[in-house]
């Protein structure tokens, strides 16, 4: 389950008219991920199944050292490998990346969450997901342009990485930067990772990457997990990472005009449920529903 | 590791090869990161693989597995003919100024050096030694130019093995293996430091120390060893294996790396005299003149009280080997029928031992077998049907099977000595769950037990048994600590200082603060010299934990102990010139103050010996310098040569009459299955995942998550040719035996040209078996050689030949 850490300063709720304040600079904290430190151990995604408690059953092998296949509700973050051959220098590199949750400064699935409270901002930047609220209707997923909330067959909740706010707001780094036995991932707050980043980059340049560089996105106004990339002219080449990520027009438009008609057309929806409840009765879970979801929940064939 | 992890970070080239310290040793890969981040090192790669070090690596060189030696022999050709050596380090430091006997040769044609014998495919090495003058000391050439001597005929050595020749054995690109050199000449000055990383891709070859020792005479004539940033560096496999071979359990050794006693030597003087170390220069330490210092402290420790003068402290009480009992050896004599019973005490040798078909058939000729392990394992299991992965009649194996569950490492406390020497004292986490027991425990029992069994029946030689001093608190289960101490030695009366007679130095009873202490008259015992110092009456000192590095050089005096006595960098005396002055002052260490040797780290070097003196800085040997000629060292030769693993797909180009390792024991029946290139024509290799720790982690549902399935990775071309898609089934099968696993296509499998021909290399994950949370398989070393290296008959499994096809999935019981 995912929850609301009640001792971070929210700063924005899913679906609700709430002022949007900015982010405090202050406070906004941030994890490096420094992708030519990164060996590829999987370290970070041990730690992460570990400190949430997530155990999926043991895939196969489909011909890659991805393991896990995907991103799912048991795996927040994966370690994606891609294979380049870099022609102008005459070399092979192995781009390792960890993906997972970027915590956008402007969450796409924050804004396309239609529950109120699911999905949260605190003042720090971290975005959470907060099952009790989810309705697992799935439209963070479209809204991420990172392609990362998973929405679990067993109770119908999106799942992401939460940045370990439980840990952050007891003073802590998340698990995956504790884990990380080569400093590949660090964490602090955005100003320091940013002059990190800086310094990281100086010693690639120094080594031949002429287009190393941070990866913090403009186009949703950067995240609170950014990326050192040895090639940040080609994000894209590490396992897809989007060039120039944007929240979907669609999104913005739900968020605009759309809303508004939207929600006229929810009240009437819910007029005419109301109805029905009252003209058929409530619905009833069956037992045969109940043990379905029990296996499920267990990962065992239904 | 002659230098240690922390210290990795003072390197400015780290080269890598013979290992993947990214992929097995990811915690101290941070010192490579380190090392890249702040002290601006390249790291360089070469490996057969593309690997997970490749990935974060500033270059990388492929390589034919297998050939490491031919490659590293051709960076010394780069050295010596471009003058890119430390001159005075070699002149100084090195026996390279040293004659040798005029008998001595080596036949370039055959790749044989003087004394050869082929039908015991052994050496007469009375020839691979100096000329002695007249008062019994080695002569020199300081000048190096007398054709015979050390500097001179390596020279001529490794003439042959120029760039082209390098690249037609190796496959290595001429372009590459050139960028290589240069990165490693750049270090043969004194101001800069290479430090060199491997571990099982150097040893697992039948050639595997001559890979070792040709890293080291590149660190010598570069004047690397002993400096910050430097050394030869073995990363060793498991949290303690640095500790097992520590204190002896090599079949081989006694603790302390003291010679097993052999049939032949007759008594403890027969013994002592096999082992001369008679300086072989003027003024020279020799230190293993202390050596039976150490052995009687040993035998004292082993027998107490029933060790004495009268009886040569016990000695013939130990066992004689009339041959080394290596692994290979032990399970050749269980295929052999000739061994009735087997305790597998944190041992998994139906996976981890080659050749999985004949380690079957020997285990179903034990009477019984015993599994002392905090997991079910493989072997335990060996007699069970697991369809494919293990296709084997349990009514036709009579094997009685016993499992004793022991302790997991986190339910006991006590020493891990770790790859940079350093004991570090850990404390117990939990308690061993439902009827497991410490492997002490176990132990313990069956010792009182048979100690019984003599006492009350008697039998034949009863002493060895009935004499073995066991003073512990009870008697069934000897405590950690008490276990330390012993290691670490105590005075059996009272000792007065050697300098000052009048002066107590230790009262009966008391813990040895230092090897030094040691006494070959029975006043001292020890069970291991090199850890004396670890549990002083100052208490444990291994349990330390304060991190401070005054120096900033990765040097931390008070954590735990490095042996020996607490040292972290080995031969620092050779960081200085000569005259006691720091090469150069980015890489200053230990240096002479007029009075004394002075630095972060405990000198390796008489405190107080003066420079003008002369004494050598490598005071372990009887010449006082290092060897790049390794007299009688070394079973197949004093300088490394050149040899193909015993399966190739190539004949060796240099001297095709002796392809493979001419001094490699191989036993009858495993010569008849090695492959031939015709049937088995791809190089196939063996190696570990980061997601995987040996057959352990498989029980693991964790690490089942990360990497669930055994797989086989090969190059598009290969796979093309085979017809091969991304994730389809695939078998593998050599002379003898096969496995099936999931394909993984990768560009980072290079495709080679090895003497004009293309060779293509099929790589393998050890880590995978029938019992676990992993897809069950059949186990990789059902495809291994039986033959091992000629020096430690570790095994060949780096490199052999396969075959692959498409496959259907395996049929699961």
């Amino acid at each position: 389950m995912s929850y609301i850490n009640p001792k971070l300063d929210l700063v924005r709720r899913s679906a609700s008219s709430d002022p949007e304040p900015a982010l405090a600079p202050g406070d906004q904290v941030a994890k490096l991920i420094d992708i030519s430190k990164c060996i590829g151990c999987k370290a970070c995604q041990v730690a992460c199944m570990e400190w949430n408690e997530l155990r999926q059953e043991p895939e196969e092998n489909v011909g890659v050292y991805d393991n896990p296949a995907d991103l799912n509700p048991d795996t927040w973050t994966l370690m994606r490998f891609t294979e380049y051959e870099n022609t102008a220098e005459d070399r092979l590199e192995w781009l390792i990346r960890k993906d997972g949750c970027m915590h956008c400064t402007d969450p796409g699935c924050l804004k396309a969450c239609p529950a109120p409270g699911a999905i949260v901002q605190y003042s720090n930047g971290i975005v959470d997901f907060n099952s009790e609220a989810c309705i697992g209707c799935g439209y963070c997923v479209k809204g991420c342009p990172f392609n990362i909330p998973r929405i679990s067959k067993a109770d119908n909740k999106a799942y992401k990485c939460t940045l370990c706010s439980d840990r952050v707001a007891e003073g802590m780094g998340p698990a995956c930067a504790k884990a990380c036995p080569t400093k590949a991932i660090t964490f602090g707050s955005k100003a320091d990772m940013v002059t990190l980043a800086a310094e990281r980059v100086e010693d690639l340049k120094e080594r031949g990457y002429a287009r190393a560089g941070l990866y913090d996105p403009p186009g949703v106004n950067g995240t609170h997990v950014m990326y050192v990339l040895h090639h940040a002219d080609q994000p894209s080449l590490y396992a897809g990472l989007p060039d120039n990520p944007r929240i979907s027009p669609i999104v913005e438009t739900w968020k605009g005009v759309t809303k508004y008609a939207g929600l006229l057309a929810i009240g009437a929806a819910a007029a005419v449920g109301l109805g029905h409840y009252f003209m058929a009765g409530p619905n009833e879970v069956s037992d045969h529903d109940e043990d379905a979801a029990r296996k499920l929940k267990e990962g065992r064939d239904v | 590791m002659t230098n240690n992890w922390t210290d990795i970070k003072n390197a400015d080239v780290v080269l890598i090869m013979g290992g993947n310290a990214a992929e097995a040793h990811p915690c101290g890969f941070k010192w490579v990161t380190e090392a890249k981040h702040h002290n601006k090192a390249r790291l360089v790669v070469v490996d057969p693989r593309f690997t997970r070090s490749a990935a974060v690596s500033d270059y990388y060189c492929p390589i034919r597995a297998g050939t490491d030696t031919a490659y590293l022999l051709g960076v010394i050709n780069y050295l010596l003919t471009n003058e890119q050596y430390h001159k005075d380090y070699v002149a100084n430091y090195t026996n390279a100024s040293f004659i040798v006997r005029g008998d001595f040769s080596f036949d370039e044609g055959e790749g044989l050096y003087s004394g050869y014998n082929p039908e015991r495919r052994a050496y007469d090495r009375s020839s691979w030694e100096y000329e002695l003058g007249e008062d019994g000391f080695a002569r020199r050439d300081l000048t190096l130019s007398d054709p015979n001597c050390v500097f001179q005929l390596l020279k001529k050595h490794v003439a042959r093995y120029t760039p082209e020749v390098v690249s037609r054995i190796t496959g290595a690109p001429q372009d590459k293996f050139l960028k290589v050199c240069e990165y490693i000449g750049s270090t043969g000055n004194g101001e800069r430091s290479m430090t060199i990383m491997y571990a099982l891709g150097w040893t697992q070859h039948s050639h595997g120390s001559q890979n070792i020792r040709t890293a080291a005479m590149i660190q010598l004539l570069l004047g690397n060893q002993g400096v910050p940033g430097g050394g030869v560096n073995a990363l060793r496999g498991h949290s303690n294996v640095q500790g097992l071979t520590d204190i002896g359990v090599l079949a081989h050794l006694t603790p302390g790396y003291l010679g097993m006693p052999r049939d032949g030597e007759g008594n403890f003087d027969g013994h002592l005299a096999a082992r001369d170390f008679t300086p072989l220069l003027p003024d020279q330490t020799s230190y293993w003149q202390n050596y039976k210092k150490f052995y009687v402290s040993l035998l004292k420790a082993m027998y107490g009280s029933a060790a004495t003068p009268a009886n040569d402290f016990g000695f013939d009480w130990l066992p004689k080997i009339d041959k080394v009992y290596d692994t290979l050896q032990i399970f050749e004599r269980v295929y052999q029928g000739e061994v009735n019973g087997f305790i597998c005490q944190g041992f998994n040798p139906l996976m981890s031992v080659p050749n999985k078909a004949k380690m079957s058939a020997g285990l179903s000729k034990l009477k019984f077998l015993v599994s002392m392990d905090p997991l079910m394992t493989d072997t335990a299991e060996f007699w069970k049907n697991h369809g494919d992965a293990n296709p084997v009649n349990p009514a036709d194996i009579q094997t009685e099977v016993f499992v004793l569950p022991t302790n997991c490492f986190a339910e006991d406390e006590g020493s891990f000595t770790n790859s940079s020497r350093c004991l570090n004292w850990r404390w117990k986490a939990a308690e061993p769950p439902g009827n497991a027991r410490h492997d002490a425990q176990v132990m313990a029992e069956l010792m009182q037990r048979i100690m019984r069994l003599y006492r009350e029946e008697g039998g034949t030689a009863p002493e060895p048994i009935l004499n073995l001093d066991w003073q512990y608190a009870d008697p069934m289960y000897p405590q950690p600590d008490e276990l330390l101490k012993e290691l670490n030695g105590k005075a059996l009366r009272t000792i007065r200082d050697a300098s000052d007679p009048t002066k107590v130095q230790y009262q009966a009873g008391q813990q040895l603060a230092s090897f030094g202490h040691l006494r070959d008259d029975g006043s001292t015992s020890s069970a291991c010299w090199l850890y004396t110092g670890a549990f002083t009456e100052a208490g444990n000192i291994t349990a330390r934990r304060d991190n401070s590095d005054p120096s900033g050089l990765g040097v931390h005096p008070n954590w735990g102990f490095a042996w020996p006595a607490n040292r972290r960098i080995l031969y620092n005396r050779a960081s200085a010139d000569p005259q006691g002055r720091p090469w150069s002052e980015r890489k200053a260490y230990i240096q002479w103050d007029g009075s004394r040797w002075v630095g972060p780290d405990v000198p390796d070097y008489g405190a107080t010996v003066d420079p003008a003196r002369k004494v050598g800085p490598f005071i372990m040997n009887p010449e006082g310098v290092s060897r790049l000629f390794a007299r009688k060292l070394m079973a197949e030769g004093p300088f490394p040569e050149h040899y193909e693993p015993f399966e190739s797909p190539v004949a060796n180009v240099l001297h095709p009459n002796h392809s493979s390792n001419p001094a490699a024991r191989v036993f009858k029946g495993d010569l008849e299955v090695f492959g031939t290139s015709d049937e088995f024509p791809y190089v196939a290799t063996t190696y570990r995942l980061v997601e995987h720790f040996h057959w352990w982690t498989k029980t693991s549902k964790l690490n089942a998550i990360v990497q669930p399935e055994f797989f086989v990775e090969i190059n598009p071309a290969l796979a093309a040719e085979k017809g091969i898609s991304n994730g389809d089934w695939v078998r593998v099968f050599s002379n003898r035996g096969s496995v099936k696993g999931k394909a993984v296509i990768t560009k980072r499998i290079p495709q080679l040209t090895v003497d004009g021909k293309t060779v293509h290399t099929v790589g393998m994950p050890i880590h995978f078996g029938f019992i676990g949370e992993t897809k069950t398989a059949v186990g990789v070393n059902a495809l291994t050689p039986f033959v091992g290296d000629a020096n430690t008959n570790t095994p060949e499994y780096k490199a052999f030949l396969v075959d692959i096809e498409r496959a259907d999935p395996p049929a699961v019981a």
